[in-house]
Parts: structure tokens; C-alpha cells; sequence
């Protein structure tokens, strides 16, 4: 049939520069990828949990479960998998129903979920603060040359110094109280998101500037309107690292700084009392670990709710 | 035929005295706003202020009246920091390597190690204690090594992972081997990767380190020196200790950059053009 | 020129390509024909997703048919890769950014195991062939894309092959670049009297440089034409400018646009059963 098609002669490569090599089709879809992750951080926690006490088996302390009758004298000894070093995973599970301290009338779960809420709370605010200021300051030293070069460099460099590790000084500094832990949260969460943030407001294509300009715009409409929502991505990748890094300064800030509530501060406590009750230590690990993990979840979900309002697709972690 | 090259060959000569005039002249802002801070700082500081935030002269002060207690900690804070530094980079590197080859491994390791960024693992500072024993700075280590090893890890994957497919693509059409193509593409492609890892790590290890201290350890370390000092009141002590830890950190990381250079020279350079 | 069958450079029979998707399946090449003599050289012209690379790398056991036979000097295409028998270069450079570009064209040589001092000889030979005998300690970034193509280039003759495939090489570039590197090209084909296989997009590249042009449908990729190129050699800037060179673009890109041929010289041959 002498169809005429409209032959198409333009090469990808020329109008891109991005060579076309051909693409094997058949790649997972969204969907598929989700459960896909699931699936395979299950499969670590199961492995995880084998791992655990299959050394404990090999190599622990007696097992004497009396419930089912099971007893076993593993061949090997090595110190590090004693029950009080390891405890095993359903006696820190079982520790979560029980009560936090003798004559205490609420559980261990109860006791953690309170502390985690009191520290995620600090960390929290700090974590806006610091947001609030991290992009407020990149968005003066993106537009003022000799600010930036004055400034950036410390900025740069404070990545470099183990600024974590001032979290008790500051607590002690500023009075054992709400402020101090702020303080340090806020202070973890604005230098990434300030470098982010400022790549972020130089990362649109000059030519869309020189597009907003031949429109008459001024700085404040190019500002707004294109460096701002460029900067969009930039910011949540500094946010999931500020999130962790917030939250590790409020603990830190809490124990060693002699706080006398939160994780950092049950850290101690249950780290103090260890002999009398190693599951609890743990338990609280476990807890912190959720935080961290919740909060990092948090703030992808907030991304992808963003990024789906600007009609994008989500990136994958 | 024309040439079009960029940049030809490496600068010398009269270039080079440009050159650092201008890095003299771009460093003179950021002079300047410290000895700014530094001055306001000094002035500043009045009254109960003046004595939870001292002003740097008495920091200074305290740096030098007890220079030899603060040097013997600094090397053994150092100590523990250099050591989980070694010991993450290579754990990272090793399980990196093993499960490059094998994309299920992969799949379930990485998200795993992604996740660890957002747990707080200082949280086991403590069992690390326990485990390894409060005094020995095997336990600091340990903990320095935990914090290093997740993004070594991550990075020396992904270097080793994303490469083109079409360099892929061209050692196949030469035939190469899987251990070839490892050795001659993977492996150089992944080298500026682990470098960012490393330089990362430098600040982490001694974050491990310093916090390790914290929750308990000997008396002749910084993590001690600072927290003893801070309940005693002598705050100006306490904070020389943070200075000296971060100046450290500070050293470690530079020296890892300029290995950097020596080892992947191209990366400077293409970074620059 | 012979046509004995057991001394073609490349040999297609009957191939077909069927790539299984997530929505089902998805025919690229249907009964693909055609037979390439030593020293031709063959540009493979079409619109996007016809199939063209496709066939390449076929031809270069990157990718195995579901269907048909391959065979590049008598073997197969597998053997032939497997003995390092062709170079290939493809539409971005590939090179190695850590490299420079004296130890990106002995890559090859490193992976067969040359010796040394005969590695260099030959590198130096190669990168003379392309005139950038004076970057060899440059590194791939301060090129431009031209010097780089040169330098893959460079790397795909380093083991002298018989067969060289390329694979848009040119497309990423200006038209300027890309008429200066053609003549390069043809050089070269005519110094070391390789068969060449060449992708492209461009009507005007295709016939300048070929001396037999292959047209092909979209997608399932067929082969619709095959147009000999009789235009005189050596070819050079006039060779554009002469009326045949123009009533050959035309004849090509006729075909392209599913016609057959209305050249009086009537040279057009089809192929594989289209309309």
C-alpha cells in the first residue's frame, strides 16, 4: 500500500546529544518497585534476626526456654553473644510489655514512646528553624556576591568539623532547658540545607533566566518564580540528611548534657542500670532507630506530596 | 585541520603567581569575617555570659596552661578516630566488592545501608562499651568504624554500579572479561565515589569518636577532658577540647583531599574546566 | 568484485528481532537480507526506532536475533567477537574520563594482551591516522566532541580490524565538524581499506561516504532499498556539488519516504517484499 509516512528523520543525538542506544523495554513499573523494596527489607530483617540468634546458637550462652522445654549448650563461647551482651530478640521484645522500672505503673513502650515524642518534638523545631534559616540565607548569599565569598567558606567547612559533638557544651551553655536543644538542632539543620538550598537557587538553566528577563522580570519574579521552585529537589535532599542529623544532636545534647528527659537521657539511665536489665537498653535503641526512620519517611512523603502538586513523577530513593 | 582543544597542558610560569594572587585576594572576605567574629566575640562577652561562653582569649588561655593534658588526649581521641576510620573504609570497601557482583545482594543491602543515615547509630555507643569494654578505645573505634562504613559502602556500590552502559557496551565489544571490566572500568570509575565517602567519613569518624567518649571511656581522651571540665564549671577548658577535636577533623579531612588530588588527578581537573 | 558468499565481509540471513516487554512484544527487525563484500563500505539509513542500531550490534553480537543467521567473515558473529575482528564506535564517545587519550586507544590492545613496546607503536600509529598524534597526554574533557569521536575512532582501529561498525558517530555534532570528519572517514577507509558498516540519519552523509546505500522501513525494520552509490572516487568537497550526488540524495531520501525510485537510472533495488 503506498502510504506516504511522514518519515521522521530527526536523530535524538543531534537534537539532545544524548545517544539513543536502544533500551531493552520490560523495567519494572513504580508499583512494582515499591514492593520490591518491601519485600527485600523484610528479607533483611529475617536474615537479620537469623544472623542474630543463630550466633547466640552457635556461640552464646546456654538457652533455657522453659515455656517450650528447649534446651541448648551452644559449642562455642565468644563473650561479645552472653546474654547480657546480646539479649535475645523475644526477651528485648517481651521488655517492651513490661514496666519501665520496678514499682512502675506504666510499661517500658509507654516510657519510650514519651521520651521519643519529647526528643522528636525539640528535634523537630530546630529542624524548621533551621530550614526556615538555611533557605533564607541562601537566598541572600545567592544574590550578593561578596556576602557569599565571605561567608560560604565557613559554611563549607563547618560540614567538616564534628559539630555534634558540641551538643552538651551547648546544652550546658544555654541552661538545661528547651532552648539549648533547639539550639543544636537548628544549628545541625541549616548549614546542609543552606549549601543545598544555594546550588538549588543556581540550578535553572540560564536560558530560562534570560527568558523571565526578556519578559521584563525582575530579580524578585525570577527569584520566585524559577530559582525557588529549582531549588524544590536541592532542599529535600539536604532535608532527609538535616532530619537525621537533628535528631542525633538532640540526643546527644540530652545525654551527655544531663537532660532529664527524651532518648538521649534514657540512653544513659537504662545504659546505667544495664546489669539489672539489658533489654531495656535495647529496646530503646530499637525505639531511636523508629524515630530516625519515621522521620526520614516523613519527610520523602512530604516530598513526593510536593513533587506530585508540581505534576512530576517521584523520584526513587 | 583546526584545533579546538580547551586547555592545553598544565599551567606554569606567570600563570601560576596569578593564580595565587587570586586565591589571596578571594581568601581576604572570609579573613575578615572571622577576625569580625573573632573581635565581637571578645568584646562581647559580659557578665554569667562570660563565663558559660568565654571569650577566645580565655580559651585560649586555657589551651595553653593545660597544653600537655589536651595534647595527650587530642592523640588519643585521634588515635580511636584513625582507627574506625581504617576499619570502616575497609569493611565498607569489602562488602561493597562481595556484593557488586550479585544485584539481589544488592538490592536488599542498599536500601538497608540508606536507612542506617537516618538512624541515630551513635544510639550504641553504649553496648559498644559494654561489648568491647568501657576503657579500651577498641569500643571508640568501633563506633567511629560503625558511622564510616555506611557511606563508604554506599558510594564504592554506586561507583561500582553506575557505570555507562555504553563503556559497558564497548568493553563486551572487545571481548573483555568480567574481571577486566572490573579492573579497568568499574574499579576507576568508582575511585572519585569512594573519595567523597572518605572525606565524609573523616568528620564522622571523629564524630564517633568524641561521642563514644561522651557515653563513657577513659579519662585521657577529649570526649572526657571536655564533659569533666563542663561539670566542673571550667568552661573555657571544655570548649579549647571541642576546638582542638574539630581542628583535627579539620586536618583529616584535608589530607584526605589532597590525597584525592594525587590519586584521581583527572577529577580536579575536570572540575575545573 | 566477487560474489562468492564465503568471502563476504558480513553475511544477513533472514534475521528477525523480537523484544519481549512488560505490554506484551515488540517486532524491531523482520527478515533482514543482505550480504556485504569486503572493502564496501554500506551506510544503513531510516527513521527513528527502525531498527538500524538494533541491527549493528547484531551484526556485532552485542545483542543475539531471535531469528535468522549472522555470519561476519565467515564465522559467527560471536567467534568474530570473541577474536576481536571489529571495532566499533558509537554515537558518544565512550571514552574513559580517567584515561588520557593515549591510553584510552590502547585499551583494546591491553585487553588482547599486546606486548608493550609494540602497544605504543601502534597507539601512535593510530592517533596519527587521526591527526591528534600531538594529544596523546591530553585528557578526553579538554577535547571537543570532534577530537573525542577521532580518538573512539583511534580506539576502534587499534586492533586493525577487518570490520568496523559505527553507530551514528557523527550525530551529536555540527554540520561543519560532521562534513570535516566524513572526509576524514573516507580517508581512512581508503588507507586502510576496511568494510564499514555506518549508521546514520543524514541523506547527505549517507551518500557521500557510501558506496552502497541500505534503506529501511520503521518499525518492524525491513530493508525497502538498497541504492548503489556510483559517484567517482576518491570523493571529496566537490564530490557534494556534482548533479549525480544530488539525484542520488533525492533518489535516497525517495525511497525513505516509501516511493520507489523515479531516477531514470533506474539503480534502486528492493528488497524484502515491500511496496
Amino acid at each position: 500500500m503506498s502510504t506516504e509516512p511522514e518519515v521522521e528523520l530527526q536523530s535524538s543525538a543531534a537534537s539532545t546529544g544524548v545517544p539513543s542506544v536502544p533500551v531493552l523495554p520490560g523495567e519494572p513499573s513504580q508499583k512494582q518497585r515499591a514492593v520490591r523494596r518491601v519485600l527485600s527489607f523484610a528479607l533483611f530483617l529475617l536474615g537479620f534476626a537469623l544472623v542474630w540468634e543463630g550466633a547466640k546458637w552457635l556461640a552464646g550462652d546456654k538457652w533455657r526456654l522453659t515455656s517450650i522445654g528447649y534446651e541448648h549448650t551452644p559449642p562455642f563461647r565468644i563473650q561479645q553473644l552472653s546474654d547480657l551482651n546480646l539479649p535475645h530478640l523475644w526477651d528485648i521484645v517481651a521488655s517492651f510489655g513490661e514496666p519501665f522500672q520496678r514499682n512502675a505503673n506504666y510499661s517500658l513502650l509507654n516510657y519510650l514512646i514519651d521520651q521519643a515524642l519529647f526528643t522528636w518534638g525539640e528535634a523537630l523545631i530546630g529542624f524548621g528553624v533551621g530550614a526556615a534559616i538555611g533557605i533564607a540565607l541562601a537566598s541572600i548569599l545567592v544574590h550578593s556576591g561578596l556576602l557569599e565569598r565571605a561567608f560560604v567558606p565557613y559554611v563549607v567547612a563547618s560540614q567538616t568539623v564534628p559539630i555534634v559533638a558540641l551538643a552538651p557544651l551547648i546544652v550546658v551553655s544555654f541552661g538545661r532547658g528547651l532552648t539549648s536543644i533547639v539550639i543544636i538542632a537548628t544549628y545541625l539543620t541549616f548549614f546542609p540545607v543552606t549549601i543545598a538550598v544555594m546550588r538549588g537557587l543556581r540550578s535553572p538553566d540560564p536560558r530560562a533566566v534570560e527568558l523571565m528577563r526578556s519578559y521584563a522580570g525582575s530579580r524578585w519574579d525570577i527569584y520566585r518564580k524559577v530559582r525557588l521552585p529549582a531549588s524544590v529537589p536541592y532542599l529535600f535532599t539536604a532535608l532527609k540528611i538535616a532530619a537525621a542529623a537533628s535528631l542525633v544532636g538532640t540526643i546527644i545534647g540530652e545525654g551527655p548534657g544531663g537532660v532529664q528527659q527524651g532518648l538521649g537521657r534514657a540512653i544513659l539511665t537504662f545504659n546505667q542500670q544495664y546489669i539489672t536489665g539489658p533489654e531495656k537498653l535495647w529496646a530503646t535503641i530499637i525505639v531511636a532507630a523508629g524515630v530516625g526512620l519515621l522521620f526520614f519517611m516523613l519527610v520523602q512523603a512530604a516530598e513526593a506530596f510536593v513533587v506530585r502538586q508540581r505534576g512530576g513523577r517521584a523520584r526513587t530513593a | 585541520m583546526t584545533v579546538a582543544a580547551r586547555s592545553v597542558g598544565p599551567t606554569t610560569g606567570p600563570r601560576t603567581s596569578s593564580r595565587i594572587m587570586r586565591l589571596l585576594v578571594r581568601s581576604v572576605p572570609p579573613l575578615l569575617v572571622l577576625m569580625i567574629v573573632i573581635v565581637l566575640w571578645e568584646m562581647s562577652a559580659s557578665g554569667a555570659g562570660r563565663r558559660v561562653i568565654p571569650p577566645p582569649s580565655a580559651i585560649l588561655n586555657a589551651g595553653v596552661e593545660n597544653f600537655e593534658q589536651l595534647r595527650r588526649a587530642a592523640f588519643a581521641t585521634t588515635y580511636e578516630a584513625i582507627g574506625g576510620f581504617i576499619l570502616g573504609t575497609v569493611g565498607g570497601l569489602l562488602v561493597a566488592f562481595a556484593t557488586s557482583r550479585w544485584v539481589v545482594a544488592r538490592d536488599v543491602l542498599l536500601p538497608v545501608a540508606i536507612a542506617s543515615s537516618a538512624i541515630p547509630t551513635i544510639a550504641v555507643a553504649p553496648i559498644l562499651n559494654n561489648w568491647f569494654g568501657v576503657l579500651n578505645p577498641a569500643s571508640k573505634m568501633m563506633m567511629a568504624a560503625l558511622l564510616v562504613f555506611f557511606p563508604v559502602l554506599i558510594n564504592v556500590t554506586r561507583g561500582l554500579v553506575e557505570v555507562k552502559p555504553a563503556s559497558v557496551e564497548l568493553m563486551r565489544s572487545y571481548a573483555a572479561s568480567d574481571l577486566a571490566v572490573l579492573r579497568k572500568l568499574r574499579v576507576p570509575n568508582m575511585l572519585p565515589f569512594l573519595f567523597t565517602a572518605m572525606k565524609v567519613g573523616a568528620t564522622l569518624a571523629f564524630i564517633g569518636a568524641l561521642v563514644g567518649e561522651y557515653f563513657g571511656g577513659s579519662s585521657d581522651v577529649l570526649g572526657f577532658v571536655v564533659l569533666t571540665s563542663m561539670s566542673s564549671g571550667s568552661f573555657a577548658l571544655a570548649w579549647a577540647g571541642i576546638l582542638i577535636g574539630a581542628a583535627a577533623a579539620i586536618v583529616a579531612y584535608l589530607i584526605v583531599s589532597i590525597i584525592e588530588r594525587v590519586a584521581i588527578p583527572w577529577r580536579s581537573e575536570l572540575e575545573a574546566s | 568484485m566477487t560474489t562468492n558468499p564465503a568471502a563476504a565481509a558480513v553475511r544477513l540471513e533472514g534475521i528477525e528481532q523480537f523484544f519481549t516487554t512488560s505490554a506484551g512484544g515488540m517486532k524491531a527487525l523482520e527478515n533482514i537480507n543482505l550480504t556485504i563484500q569486503p572493502g564496501e563500505f554500506v551506510s544503513l539509513i531510516g527513521p527513528s526506532g527502525c531498527g538500524k542500531s538494533t541491527l549493528l550490534r547484531i551484526v556485532g553480537d552485542l545483542i543475539q536475533p531471535t531469528g535468522g543467521v549472522v555470519e561476519v567473515n565467515g564465522k559467527s558473529a560471536h567467534e568474530a567477537r570473541v577474536r576481536r575482528e571489529y571495532g566499533m564506535v558509537f554515537q558518544a564517545p565512550v571514552l574513559f574520563d580517567w584515561r588520557t587519550v593515549e591510553a584510552n586507544v590502547r585499551l583494546p590492545l591491553e585487553l588482547m594482551g599486546m606486548e608493550r613496546r609494540q602497544r605504543e607503536a601502534r597507539v601512535r600509529e593510530m592517533l596519527e591516522l587521526v591527526e591528534l598524534g600531538s594529544f596523546m597526554r591530553h585528557y578526553p574533557h579538554q577535547l571537543s566532541g570532534g577530537m573525542q569521536q577521532r580518538v573512539a575512532i583511534a580506539r576502534a582501529l587499534a586492533l586493525e580490524p577487518t570490520l568496523l561498525l559505527m553507530d551514528e558517530p557523527f550525530g551529536a555534532l555540527d554540520e561543519m565538524t560532521r562534513e570535516r570528519l566524513n572526509s576524514e572517514v573516507l580517508r581512512i577507509w581508503g588507507q586502510t581499506k576496511t568494510t564499514v558498516i555506518f549508521v546514520t540519519h543524514s541523506i547527505p552523509e549517507a551518500v557521500f561516504l557510501s558506496t552502497r546505500v541500505v534503506v529501511m522501513s520503521p518499525r518492524p525494520g525491513r530493508i525497502t532499498h538498497i541504492i548503489d552509490i556510483d559517484l567517482a572516487q576518491p570523493r571529496n568537497d566537490q564530490s557534494r556539488e556534482t548533479e549525480r550526488y544530488f539525484e542520488l540524495v533525492t533518489e535516497v531520501r525517495e525511497g525513505l519516504r516509501g516511493r520507489r525510485g523515479s531516477g531514470s537510472e533506474g539503480r534502486l533495488r528492493v528488497e524484502g517484499g515491500i511496496g
